[in-house]
């Protein structure tokens, strides 16, 4: 018996400023649609994992089935940092695998419009007497005095450190890759922001951790998504319609980062991505060569050039050059965040996950319209988050 | 006179300032932090291990915009430290792409933090130019 899984439905709301929409309404927005697309309703459904990492009010799987319908199955409330959502998704697809059902619901939502930088918290005031507190015996807050702990400045020396390896960056360099996403932005409709914005303009614009500007950032924003999932036998049954809208889950992989020399100090982001990119290739039966997109976790503009690498996307080392050769533009030989990406579709964290997923869905169904990838088969998504913690998801259009 | 007391206690301050970290026993992985078992090997024996305080760049971000109540711009790095990586900031160096570059080599020096009611001044560290 075949353990293969598809997604069968799948959705994503608006990115933005969602201020008269609570945690729970995008949610279950994400989620109706979902089920709308799919063809199938909340009593079909036997597994729900959901996710949600800012609203701390916790379960919000039980939240969300009280919106659209309480039916008794088991729910995951899932937080895996930046990874959360495709942490939902794969914990559906596994109840689907483990052969406990034939449809899962996978949710990820996030409000963040207006949270402003995404920093370690605020560093508490000295006390009045030095006393040593915590696994590293501190007298007082190190965040700013040993180092940086907001992610613009993790990433930013995440990006440099690939460049004092390899050679080749520069701040224009890192700027032309948010130039990149920026102008993708255009073409989706659904993006927090959609306006091109020039390489004069990024590069002046309000510098937060060199060489990372603002618009090098992933934009904090509102939104949710959501898919459903299907066994293959089940999907045998259904109509020639949801068999040809079907997308095939050609591998769902889940890493950590492994112990390296440097991770204690500096979050290793390279080892575990590429360990989740060579496992999905293997699992998938494909390589880089055969993607004909690729949703990458671009939480800043350095982050994007060193997953070109993890990726296998080019030559270990490469990734300048490969970026300098355009392949990564949406009409180049690998588009990379035709979406626009979290630098300027947005970054709603929990959502982001299946977000990307949707991305890749809506291109291999030939419905994304002005940004299709023409003809496109293969797609891989990634997420990373911090801790660590990577996902990705090679999919496959349907032959049908 | 309080004595004055280190920032972190990784942080040494007589016998020449410098970082101390605990070595794992079995495979020599180094860590700044309190450990229950090594990340890499799972020994649970560790020893005392003197980080060389000459060093060398190998990634840096200035940064602009910081939580609330850290001062910016400052300069926050990885410090190769003779194959032992070291977060630390840059300091009596400009916090500016002009004056700071990867591959810069440079040298463990302590500034003073504050002082406290009782006198004492807590020692902090940093990453000061080589040349
Ligand atoms: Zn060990």
């Amino acid at each position: 018996m075949s353990r293969d899984v598809w997604i069968l439905g799948i959705y994503m709301t608006k990115f933005g400023k969602r201020p008269d929409d609570d945690t729970v309404d995008l949610a279950a927005e994400a989620a109706q649609h979902a089920l709308a697309d799919a063809g199938v309703t909340m009593a079909d459904i036997g597994v729900l994992a959901a996710g949600n990492l800012m609203g701390g009010a916790g379960g919000i799987g039980q939240a969300l089935q009280k919106q659209i319908g309480q039916t008794g199955i088991p729910v995951y409330n899932v937080a895996n940092a930046c990874a959360t959502g495709a942490t939902a998704l794969r914990t559906a697809i596994m109840a689907i695998k483990a052969g406990e059902c034939d449809y899962g619901l996978a949710v990820g939502v996030e409000k963040l419009s207006g949270v402003g930088l995404l920093a370690g918290g605020s560093r508490a005031a000295d006390k009045d007497e030095w006393t040593p507190r915590g696994r590293y015996g501190a007298v007082a807050g190190v965040d700013g005095r040993i180092g940086t702990e907001t992610m613009p400045g993790v990433f930013a020396q995440v990006g440099m450190e690939y460049g004092h390896k390899y050679g080749g960056t520069s701040f224009e360099l890192f700027a032309k890759i948010s130039e990149k996403n920026h102008a993708h932005s255009t073409l989706n409709p659904l993006a927090a922001y959609t306006k091109k914005m020039s390489l004069d303009e990024i590069m002046n614009d309000v510098m937060i951790a060199y060489p990372n500007t603002r618009p090098m950032c992933s934009a904090n924003c509102d939104g949710a998504a959501a898919a459903v999932v299907v066994s293959d036998s089940k999907l045998k049954t259904l109509s020639l319609e949801q068999q040809r809208r079907a997308v095939k889950v050609s591998a769902s992989i889940l890493t950590t980062d492994p112990w390296q020399e440097a991770c204690q100090i500096l979050p290793d982001v390279n080892t575990l991505t590429r360990n989740a990119a060579t496992q999905a290739y293997e699992a998938a039966g494909i390589g880089p060569e055969d993607l004909d997109l690729v949703e990458l976790h671009d939480c800043f503009a350095t982050a994007e050039l060193v997953h070109y690498d993890n990726l296998m996307l080019c030559e270990p080392g490469g990734a300048v050059d490969f970026f300098e050769s355009g392949a990564t533009w949406r009409d180049g030989t690998t588009p990379v965040n035709v979406s626009g990406g979290l630098e300027s579709k947005g970054h709603p964290i929990a959502a982001t996950g299946i977000a990307n997923i949707w991305e890749v869905c809506h291109h291999l169904r030939g419905e994304a319209g002005p940004r299709q990838i023409e003809n496109a088969k293969v797609g891989l998504a990634h997420v990373i988050g911090l801790g660590s913690a990577c996902g990705v998801h090679i999919l496959e259009r349907s032959a049908a | 006179m309080t004595a004055p007391v280190p920032l972190v206690d990784y942080l040494v301050l007589d016998d020449g300032p410098h970082l101390r970290a605990h070595e794992c026993v079995n495979c020599g992985a180094r860590y700044f932090d309190r450990r229950n078992g090594c990340a890499s090997c799972f020994g649970t024996e560790f020893r005392d291990a003197r980080v060389a305080t000459d060093g060398e760049v190998r990634a840096f971000t200035i940064v602009a915009y910081a939580a609330p109540g850290i001062t910016t711009p400052f300069v926050a790095a990885v410090v190769d430290c003779d194959g032992t990586s070291v977060r630390g900031n840059l300091i009596n160096v400009k916090p500016d792409p002009e004056h700071v570059e990867l591959g810069m080599k440079v040298r463990l020096a302590t500034y003073v933090v504050g002082t406290d009611t009782t006198g004492a001044e807590a020692i902090g560290f940093g990453f000061e130019p080589a040349n």
